[in-house]
């Protein structure tokens, strides 16, 4: 039923995680009941100003209730409490996509 | 060891540090620490008319324990009446939208919307979390 958005640095699942949420490079996309990844480019990567907002927003239409990333602006957590997505901030740089989903089965 | 206590969602914390009687013949006597739980139980059982099965799914507990908080908000508020003590509010075990979590086991952070029921850390499920109280 909830789908988890994981910051990744690749469009793989042997990818490493990225402890950036505005400016991550992609977004892995875990849908619990089908068990299925699949990865979006984040749009708002290299834009200069207000990439966590932006991002936030892309969060929201991919229908996502969670977040796993490193660390969140504050314009970014304003917003994801108010779409009432779960943040997670997890402290696993250097750890791939698929280590991460392992974790959350 | 007695079972851990799962964790109460209040709305808002009260807007008061304590309430003091004055004008008590008797001298200084101990305090009395309403927890934040028991303030929303009193607040939503008896200022908002709530009947306990409502109350509880908003606290996120059973409806015999939100009775057990709701006794003793009454009793306490009762006893610092009667023994003129002084009232003080205490965090207790009790959580807000707005508060982060900590898991135990894995050392992540994270918040819990109110659509999310377990009260579990979503990365390795382990029910062995604290509410972090940053205000």
């Amino acid at each position: 039923m909830i789908k988890t958005v994981i910051t990744s640095k690749g469009n793989k699942t042997s990818s490493l995680f990225d402890p950036r949420f505005g400016r991550a490079e992609w977004f892995c996309i875990y849908d619990e009941d089908k068990e299925e990844t699949s990865f979006v480019e984040n749009e708002s990567q290299n834009t200069v100003h207000g990439a966590g907002r932006k991002a936030v927003e892309q969060i929201v239409e991919l229908g996502a209730g969670r977040v796993i990333s490193g660390d969140f602006g504050p314009r970014s957590k304003e917003l994801l409490d108010q779409f009432k997505i779960q943040m997670v901030v997890f402290q696993g740089e250097g750890m791939t996509i698929a280590e991460i989903i392992k974790k959350i089965k | 060891m007695s079972r851990r206590k799962r964790l109460r969602r209040i709305l808002a914390p009260p807007g008061f540090k304590g309430y003091r009687p004055y004008g008590h013949i008797r001298g200084k006597m101990d305090h009395i620490e309403l927890l934040y739980e028991e303030y929303e139980a009193i607040k939503l059982a008896d200022y908002d008319h709530m009947n306990h099965q409502e109350a509880s799914v908003l606290m996120g507990v059973s409806r015999p324990t939100f009775a057990r908080i709701y006794e003793s908000a009454r009793r306490k508020i009762a006893m610092a009446l009667v023994e003129t003590r002084e009232i003080r509010s205490a965090s207790g075990n009790a959580w807000m939208d707005e508060s982060w979590f900590l898991c135990e086991d894995c050392q992540s952070r994270f918040t819990m919307p109110s659509t999310i029921q377990a009260q579990r850390c979503p990365l390795c499920k382990s029910a062995n979390i604290k509410a972090i109280h940053t205000a």
